[in-house]
């Protein structure tokens, strides 16, 4: 048994249907269509105690709502979930206190006060004893280097500060699981470097199970082992991200500039589109060598400039999501 | 508990900040005072009919009114609760080991509280050293006084039950204005915040009667200028506790039944 199963989940949202203009608003006015929406269908999968997942999967997913009914926040409409003993929507308060939750896109520091006091109510809220608040939130200063940033009115602040700021607030009562939720957005490259660095080290020293959803792919190749991907609310790969990158990195994007008209049937080639001044081609470099592929074009046309374009994980994700249709 | 203070502490730091504020609300609460009073001077000076108040009471009744307005007002507009549920920060407040709804209640109170005690004190001072039509009084004597101090009380907490249900019956329609700008209209009238109920037509008395508004703070305020005497305070007290029961019970179950089906707005 996993410290985190999840079976079955489904959730679907009741969405009201409008149309623009003034004509169909006042139609809505009296009549309302709804439909429903299933952000989730389906899903299901188990985490082990100390693992660092990453949940990825475009926008509109469903993979905040997934976090929401992880962090029992939101009540799903069928399924099981157990994380430990518990079930998060059903055991909310007890629950609760093992977590930690961070949503990249709000905020939980109070704008007006520092971020200080905020940590002062949050001890409170948790019931954290006094001498472990004082060490743990210590700790936390020291790691996110927030020494200076910590009593200034969080309005102040800039938006790398107070995400530092917001994962100190979350990791304050020592949850068991850290929920993150687009942590790095809108970061700049230091401030995502030390918010990585610091999800790694509390994983390494305190065994922080921590799930993490993300767009930034660079968050997922830093962090993460185990990916589970999502799309239209259903799991589509479930595995280690080496293996992902086994299954796609072969394939490389050659874009070959030229006046001629280039035919072409070869085994390996994967795509072929016809561009301004060329051609673009992804070729599957395991069946057909690059070096050959150049050979036989160059036999037969003159060749301008030449791109080949090294898979990176961005490049990859942006495929799979194709692959997949999401 | 401890967590709840927290809360009311952190709304008095947060009210502490804004100091400019606190001047403009005792500025805003002067002038209502002042027109207000003004408006009944010539009304009374006009009129034949009998009147259900003497006119220093009225005075009294209409300044404990504006400086205590924080804590009777049945208007609330404030962001913070509401900016939770609309923009679906409350994602946040359900992610806290604590009872939703007293998390809420003791912000409100709290929220309120902060207003009045950062105003109160330089405002009475004021008041009590103004010329004598607009002075206001003395408590009609102290067991009224004493009754005026805790259905004061009392009717905060029932204000406080009141305005916690605008945010719930919010994470119903999922926006502060229609339904709950109505309640908050009728609301403020039957407290008798605009008129006081002594002024209402004998109809609307009976019904304000079977609300819970005119508990909030036209009882104390009466009680307190000796409108109403010593046993009917007691006997309002009683129905002060009965309504905060009530709207407290309405409320925690409306909350726990929103909870099941709650939406987080905005990703």
């Amino acid at each position: 048994m996993s410290y985190i199963e999840v079976n079955h989940i489904t959730k679907s949202f009741k969405v009201a249907k409008k149309k623009s203009g003034l004509k169909e608003a006042f139609k809505s006015f009296f009549k309302r269509d709804y439909k429903i929406v299933e952000a989730v269908k389906d899903i299901s999968f188990s985490i082990e105690k100390g693992e660092i997942v990453g949940y990825i999967g475009p926008n509109g997913a469903g993979k905040s709502t997934t976090i929401k009914i992880l962090s029992g926040i939101l009540t799903p409409n069928s399924g099981k979930c157990k994380v430990g003993k518990m079930t998060p929507w059903l055991d909310r308060k007890e629950y609760v206190r093992k977590i930690g939750v961070v949503f990249g896109q709000r905020s939980q520091l109070w704008w007006d006060i520092p971020a200080e006091d905020t940590f002062d109510l949050l001890k409170d809220i948790y019931d954290i004893p006094e001498e472990r608040y004082l060490k743990t939130k210590e700790e936390l200063v020291e790691k996110l280097n927030l020494k200076d940033i910590i009593n200034v009115p969080v309005r102040q602040l800039s938006l790398g500060q107070r995400m530092r700021c917001e994962i100190a607030a979350s990791l304050l009562h020592e949850p068991d699981i850290l929920f993150l939720d687009e942590p790095t957005i809108g970061l700049d490259a230091i401030s995502k470097q030390l918010v990585r660095d610091f999800i790694k080290r509390i994983n390494k020293e305190k065994k922080t199970t921590i799930i993490l959803t993300t767009h930034d792919m660079s968050d997922i190749d830093a962090l993460a082992k185990r990916i589970i991907l999502i799309g239209k609310g259903q799991v589509l790969y479930d595995g280690s991200l080496q293996k992902l990158k086994n299954n796609y990195a072969n394939k490389k994007y050659i874009k070959v500039n030229t006046k001629d008209a280039i035919n072409i049937k070869m085994k390996g080639v994967l795509k072929k589109v016809k561009e301004k001044d060329g051609y673009a081609f992804i070729i599957d470099s395991k069946q057909l060598n690059i070096s050959d592929f150049l050979n036989v074009i160059s036999k037969q046309v003159q060749i301008e400039d030449v791109e080949i374009d090294n898979e990176n994980l961005d490049n990859m994700i942006v495929n799979l999501y194709e692959d997949l249709k999401i | 508990m401890r967590a709840y203070l927290s809360y009311f502490r952190l709304r008095f730091i947060t009210c502490l900040q804004y100091r400019a504020a606190a001047w403009a609300g005792i500025a805003t609460q002067l002038f209502f005072g002042f027109v207000y009073i003004m408006v009944y001077m010539a009304f009374y000076e006009s009129g034949s009919a009998e009147l259900p108040m003497e006119l220093p009471q009225l005075i009294t009744y209409i300044w404990l009114m504006q400086s205590l307005l924080s804590l009777v007002s049945m208007f609330y507009k404030d962001e913070d609760i509401f900016s939770l549920v609309r923009t679906g920060n409350i994602a946040y407040e359900l992610a806290r080991p604590k009872n939703l709804y007293f998390m809420w209640y003791f912000k409100i109170i709290g929220d309120r509280l902060a207003k009045v005690l950062l105003r109160f004190v330089p405002f009475i001072i004021f008041l009590l050293i103004l010329p004598v039509p607009y002075r206001i009084s003395l408590p009609a004597s102290l067991p009224h006084f004493l009754i005026f101090i805790a259905t004061m009380t009392a009717g905060s907490l029932l204000m406080t039950t009141i305005i916690t249900l605008y945010p719930i019956i919010t994470m119903h329609t999922l926006s502060e204005k229609g339904i709950v700008g109505i309640i908050i209209a009728f609301a403020e009238i039957l407290s008798g915040i605009v008129v006081p109920i002594p002024f209402f037509p004998k109809f609307l008395q009976v019904i304000s009667k079977c609300l819970p508004f005119q508990y909030v703070s036209d009882l104390p305020f009466r009680i307190y200028v000796g409108n109403i005497g010593i046993n009917d305070g007691l006997y309002g007290l009683l129905i002060q506790i009965i309504w905060i029961f009530i709207m407290g019970t309405l409320g925690y179950i409306l909350m726990h039944k929103s909870l099941k089906k709650v939406v987080v707005q905005g990703g």
